[in-house]
Order: C-alpha cells, then structure tokens, then sequence
C-alpha cells in the first residue's frame, strides 16, 4: 500500500464534503458534509501516523472524534431550534445573520 | 496517608457524580454521598494532620536539599544561606528558647532551625514532544503535602462538614436539593485539589472548578432574575482576574525552565534573585488574587454573590473559595518576596491592595441593611486584613487569620442563616431586633463569632489580627500597621451596629420569629465551640505550634536572606494597643447606634455626610462604572463601529465604486464622444456593478456563503503553502 493511496481518499472525501457543505440546502445534510471533511482529515491522521510509525496521527484522530461529536451535539440542536422558530430547516432561508 | 492525600478529592470527586447520577436511582437522600465523603475527609484531614505532626524535623539545610532532589534540582546557594543565618540563629533560637512547653523541639531549637520535608507524589501527565527544547518535557501532576496544604485541608474539611450538616435543614424540601448537595461536593473537592497540588497546573484546575462551582450555588434558585445576575457577575468578574493567572502560570512556567512545579518555581525564584519576568507574573498573578480573593476594586461580586443560599455563602463565599488567592500567595510566597522584594520593607504593591480592601469594604458594611451583606463586606475586609499580610511578610499571620476567619466567618454566616430561617426568610436588619430573646441559641453563637471577629482579647480573631499588626510593626511597614489599627476599629464599629439591629431593641418585623430546629443550631454550637481554641494555634506560650507545624524551608531561607526573624515575639504594647482601640470602636459603636448620641438622622443635616452616605450607598460607583463604563463603553462604541463601518465603508466601497464606475463611463463617454465603441461603457459599467454586487455578498447572512469564503480562504492559504515549498 501506498500513502497515496489513502491520501487519494482523504482528498475525495474532503471535496464531496465541501461540496455538500456549500451546495446541500438542508441542514442536517449540510452537518453530514461537515462529518465527511472531519472524516477526511482523520483518515490524513491516521496514514500519516501509520506511515512514519507512530501513535500521534491516531491520539490526534481520537480528538478530532471527541470534537466532531460535540459539534454534532450542538449542530443539531441548532438545526431543532430552527425548525422550532420557522418551521424548516432551509439554510438559504435563515439569514438572520445578514448586516 | 500523606502520600495518598489525593484520595480526599478523589472521595469528594466520586460524592458528586454519584449524587447527580445515581442517588435519585438508588433512592438515597441527596445529601447522602456528599456528607458521607465530608466525613471521611475530615477524619483522613485529621489523621494526615497527625501524621504530619510525627514527621521528623530536620535542619533546615538538609530539608532544603531534601526537597530540591526531590523536584530533581540540585541545591546551588545553600552555603551563603547558612553563612547568613549564624546570627539570626541565636536570635531566634532565643525567642524558641522560651518555649519549653513544646518538648519536641526544646533539645535542638537552639542550634538551627528545623523544618520538616514536604511530601511529593508525582505522575508524569504527558509528554510534550521532543522538540529539542531544553529542559523537562514531561509535564508533571502531582500532589504534595506539607504544613500549608494540611492546616488549608482541614479548614475545608471542617467547614464544609459544618455547612453539609446545617444545609440539610436549611434546604429542606429544596426543588434542587440533589443538585446542590451535588455542587457542594464538587467544590469542596476542587478546593481540596487546588491546595494539594504540587504543580501550578493542579492549582489551576482547582482555581477553575471552584468558579463554576461558585456560579452554579449563587444562581441556585435562577428562576429569580437577580439571582442569575448575581451568579453571572461573580463568574465575569472573577475571570477577569483569572486571565492574570493564565498569564501568570504561563510565564512562571517558563521562568522555572520549563517545569509547572511549584517548588521548582519557589526555588528559581530564590536563586535567580528578581527579574522583571518575575515581576511581571507576579503582577499578573496578583490580579488573579484581586479577583478571586475579591480585593479592591474587583471585590464588587462577593456581596452580590450572597444571593445564593445562606450555607453555601459561608462556604463559599466566606471560608474557602474566597481564600484561595490568598493561598496562591501563600503557596508561592518566595516568588512573591522576591518579585516585590517584601522583605525589603520599603513599600509593596500586595500590601498596598490588602490595606485598601480592608478599609473600603469596612467603610461598605456601615450603610447596608442587609444581615448577609453586612457579613460580605466583612468578609471582603478580613481578605484584604490577610492580603495586607502577605504584603507585609506576614506569611504565618496570613495564613493563621485564614484559619480563624474560616472558622468564625463561616459561623457568622450560619448564624446568619438561622436568623432568617426563624424571621421568615429576610435578611433585612430593618425588619430584625430583639431576637436575643426569641433565638437564644442564634444570639449566643453570633456573639461569639462577632467577638472573634473584632479582635476582643481571648477569641481568635484577636490573636490572628494582632500577629497581622504585629507583623507589619516588624518587618518595617509601619504605616500599614495604623492603617490595619484603623480597619480593626472600623471593624468593630460595624459589627455593633448589625449585632444591635439585629439582636437588641424592639422586634420590628411582621412575622414570628422563633429559634431553628436542632439540625441548625448544631453546627453553630460546634462552630462555636471550635472558634474559641482556633486563636490558640499560633500562641507564644505553646511555642508557637501553627509556626512550628507550617514552616517550609522556602519561607525560612527567605527570612534568613532579609535578616528578619521569622517567628515573631509577642509584643505587649501592641496587644494592649489593639484591645484599646477595639474598647473605643465599641465606645464609639454603642454611643452612636444605642444611645443615639453624636446627633442621629446626621445625613438629613450635614451635606457632606449626606454625600458620604449616597457615595457608600453607591458602593463608590464601582458597580456604575463597570457596567455602563466598561461593559457599556464596550458595548456602545464598539456596536456603532461596526454599524458605522457597515453603512458607511462597505456600503460606501459599493457605492463608491459604482458612482466610480458611472463617472469614469460618462467620462470616457463625453471625452472620446463617439468615438469609443459603447460596449466599453457599458463594460465599465456592468463591471462596477458586479464588483459592488460581488462586494454586498460578503455579508448576506447566509452560512453557506461565509463557509464558501472560508474554505475559499483556505484553498488561497494552501495554493500559497504549495508554491513556496
């Protein structure tokens, strides 16, 4: 097997996740985008840390894990929140934020 | 047990997850696990006590190296050290001498000074990497039991005991019962860390817990919107100094090359003499003290935090957390000698906030009328009495005024709690008076915790107080010991005052006021019991025991180096000046409030007074200019850039650059008339408003569009990282 390989990998998975993320108008496919870019760079972690031999690359993925399931946490309860106030979770929608 | 003196937070650790996971499951009272832990920790508090008391004393330059191989540093100085100290020696010996109560030292006192060995248990935590730096990369956590660390555990102990019993009967029936008993636990135990630690990072850890746990008690009852403020405020206003203590423990870990251990830190900084790095994380950390151990002018969230219950401000907000800061100085106190060279007795920043707190906050608690905050401005003045301490190189008399303050603040606030609970929940003096009578046991007990308080002769605050004074008449701070004369007389003054609205005259309130069960009176009366020989710990008589059981071989060393004796002799002349200024406070006190002398209703006449008053009442606007100055200064300005910079600078770039664009079209349109082709104009034209549209995209509102410019941002960042390689 080549780093390469996985590398390869690690890069699709991070296109179609920003991809998703830009382009998906529903939310909570938009935070299953943002899980598949996680994703990606866990796989960056793991084959790096596997191919120069040692633990880091997995430790660093451990983390990222613990993040990424906080981030769930809150994302979706934003993501209720929303459908609570407008009645659907249409990001083009929410533009509350605009200046 | 002192080497596994972590199970004590440990216990109280498991106390708090147990009673908020599973003691509504199994069917226990919420207070169960909580009192449970307490109590064994106090019987292991005690036997560590004991144990520490059996271990050997030994001379204090080998103690010195003993501890310096244990933290693996070798000892440098140590021969100027014990050239130095020959002749304080004898003299100290002399003052030793004396005490031939004390059998253990009687024999060898005379030659040298001795200290006992603190004991360290470390485990590495992790390893940072082997980046080729110098020094440890392993970062240390550890715990270490010496002198300080057990006299702090068992003021804890004992206190939070005390408040777990007597919240029992005043939470009854608590919506959030489980809840809070669960919060007691967690703070008692994050205390309990912070003392023990032997690295900064430990003492940080416990720092943080008790902020949270502090916010969690004073929002107890949240639903009234006062009581969230309250919580909120305590929580802004203590992590306002808190940054200082980042910034101290960040720069303090460079300084000892590297090493988060506290002793590591001590001994650099006794070695390497006074830098302005040190200067500088001593400064930072000082604010850190100013905020948690709420010292002028960052005290303004202590009497707000009274709004949490009545027993988890006499913990809290009375004995311990508050006392933290001053335990930080306590715990590093030879790094901040040497950073504002106390000993040198010129002037020292330290004292200069301690004595002002304590006369300000004393200054406070004249014009409250509430029970609860006449007691929390107390508090804040007793701080800054053992803040102006340390500042003086009272290191002993600090922390033997913690002691007695934990002890008698602790029980003044549940006396305090047992008032209300007998008038109908208020804390309103106006609405108290006579209760000598109706709450006899209340009364008894609050007189004694305000005797001590004062500094009447035998109770203890007279003996921590006068050690305090005494410690600043020796060691050269002259005139912060008038000012502490002063603020033990303001003291006094006060504390009549609420004792005769509360306890004398006429019952001038609605409700029926009557004694509180058994389960309430109970540890006042131990409390009680307790506060009347805590005074004795430090007694001359006795041969000094608080000095003998507490000393760390760090704090002698520095004593030695500024020639000053480190045991201080008894001075009659001040002991006697300070009962004297205490009778008159009292005279004073009781002509004003009792016999109404000195013309009553003097804010009505005199302006100035009136002006006084309404300044006090403001509690020196300190409140106003945090809100509407700080929090308002920020909010504001900052709020009406933005929008500014909004209408006017993105909005205007838009424009601009289409009235630009427009102009420039028109331009080139009369100048070359016809003979440009008008798709250029137009062109120019479209283009300037595509940049204009492009530019008002920036700020549509949606996330997507954000995340395209950050991952657009990003690709840019990584397109750059690829051409440079």
């Amino acid at each position: 097997m080549y780093l390469i390989q996985y590398l390869f990998l690690s890069a699709m998975l991070f296109g179609i996740g920003v991809y998703g993320a830009l382009a998906r108008k529903h939310a909570v496919l938009v935070l299953m985008s943002i899980e598949l870019i996680l994703t990606s760079v866990n796989i960056n972690f793991l084959a790096f840390g596997a191919f120069n031999e040692t633990t880091r690359g997995a430790v660093f993925a451990i983390f990222v894990i613990a993040v990424a399931a906080a981030e769930v946490g809150v994302g979706l309860a934003i993501v209720l929140l929303m459908y609570r106030n407008n009645k659907n979770i249409d990001l083009t929608e929410a533009d509350a934020m605009k200046g | 047990m002192l080497d596994n003196i972590w199970i004590m937070p440990a216990l109280m650790a498991g106390a708090f997850v147990f009673t908020l996971l599973f003691s509504k499951r199994l069917g226990v009272a919420g207070h169960w696990a909580g009192l449970t832990a307490i109590t064994i920790c106090l019987g292991l508090s005690i036997v560590a006590g004991i144990q520490w008391n059996n271990t050997e004393r030994i001379p204090l330059k080998e103690a010195e190296k003993a501890e310096l191989a244990a933290i693996g540093l070798e000892a440098h100085e140590s021969e100027t050290t014990s050239e130095k100290s020959d002749d304080n020696e004898i003299a100290l010996g002399a003052t030793v001498g004396k005490s031939v109560a004390a059998p253990v030292l009687a024999a060898s006192s005379t030659e040298e000074e001795l200290v006992r060995v603190p004991v360290l248990r470390e485990w590495s935590w992790f390893d940072m990497g082997d980046g080729g730096q110098e020094g440890d990369s392993t970062v240390q956590i550890g715990t270490r039991a010496d002198g300080l660390s057990i006299v702090m555990l068992l003021t804890v102990c004992l206190i939070s005991f005390m408040v777990h019993i007597f919240s029992i009967g005043y939470l009854k029936g608590d919506r959030r019962y489980r809840h809070y008993f669960a919060s007691l636990a967690l703070f008692t135990g994050a205390m309990m860390l912070m003392v023990i630690s032997s690295t900064t990072l430990g003492v940080l850890f416990g720092w943080e817990l008790m902020g949270l746990c502090s916010f969690l008690l004073i929002g107890h009852w949240w639903e009234d919107r006062n009581n969230a403020n309250a919580a909120l405020k305590a929580f802004f206003t203590t992590r306002t100094g808190d940054i200082g203590l980042l910034v101290g423990i960040a720069m303090l870990f460079f300084f000892a090359g590297n090493r988060f251990d506290i002793a590591a830190i001590n001994y650099t900084a006794i070695e390497g003499g006074r830098t302005t790095m040190l200067t500088v994380a001593c400064a930072a950390l000082l604010v850190a003290v100013i905020g948690k151990s709420a010292q002028f002018p960052l005290h303004t969230w202590l009497p707000d935090a009274m709004a949490g219950p009545t027993p988890a401000s006499a913990l809290i907000h009375a004995a311990t957390m508050v006392v933290a800061g001053v335990y930080l100085v306590l715990r590093l106190y030879p790094s901040f000698w040497t950073a504002f060279d106390i000993g040198g007795g010129v002037w020292s920043p330290i004292a200069i906030v301690g004595v002002t707190t304590a006369i300000t906050a004393a200054l406070l608690a004249f014009v409250q009328t509430d029970l609860k905050k006449v007691l929390a401005y107390s508090t804040v003045s007793q701080l800054g009495f053992m803040v102006l301490a340390l500042g003086v190189g009272g290191w002993i008399a600090a922390l033997f005024h913690l002691v007695t303050h934990a002890v008698f603040k602790g029980l003044l606030f549940l006396c305090a709690g047992s008032v209300s609970e007998g008038c109908h929940h208020t804390f309103d003096m106006r609405e108290m008076g006579g209760l000598r009578k109706k709450m006899p046991v209340t009364y008894a007990t609050f007189m004694i915790g305000t005797l001590a308080l004062c500094g009447v002769a035998p109770f203890a605050g007279f003996f921590s107080k006068d050690e305090i004074l005494l410690s600043a008449g020796t060691y050269g701070y002259k005139t912060f010991m008038y000012l502490g004369f002063l603020a033990a007389a303001l003291t006094a003054m006060y504390m009549t005052r609420a004792t005769y609205l509360t306890f004398f005259g006429r019952y001038r309130g609605h409700a029926h006021p009557h004694e509180s069960p058994r389960i309430l009176t109970l540890p006042l009366i131990s409390l009680t019991a307790i506060s009347i020989p805590v005074g004795l710990i430090n007694l001359p008589l006795l041969g000094h025991p608080l000095d003998k059981f507490a000393a760390t071989a760090t704090n002698l060393v520095l004593y030695e180096e500024a020639g000053l004796p480190s045991i201080l002799t008894f001075s009659w002349n001040k002991a006697i000046a300070s009962v004297l200024v205490v009778a008159f406070a009292f005279a004073l006190a009781y002509a004003y409030n009792v016999r109404k002398m000195f013309g009553h209703g003097l804010t009505k006449r005199s302006t100035l007074a009136r002006a006084g008053y309404t300044f006090l009442v403001n509690k020196y606007y300190l409140d106003r200019l945090y809100t509407d100055g700080v929090v308002g200064g920020i909010k504001g300005p900052v709020a009406n850039a933005a929008y500014w910079v909004n209408q006017n600078v993105i909005d205007g770039v838009v424009n601009g650059v289409g009235t630009g664009g427009k102009l420039a079209a028109k331009g080139v349109y009369n100048v070359l008339d016809q003979s440009v082709v008008d798709g250029a104009v137009n062109g120019v034209g479209a283009a300037a408003t595509q940049s204009g549209g492009l530019l008002r995209k920036l700020q549509n509102g949606q996330v997507q569009t954000y995340a395209a410019w950050l991952f657009g941002a990003g690709a840019l960042f990584v397109l750059y990282l690829a051409i440079n390689a």
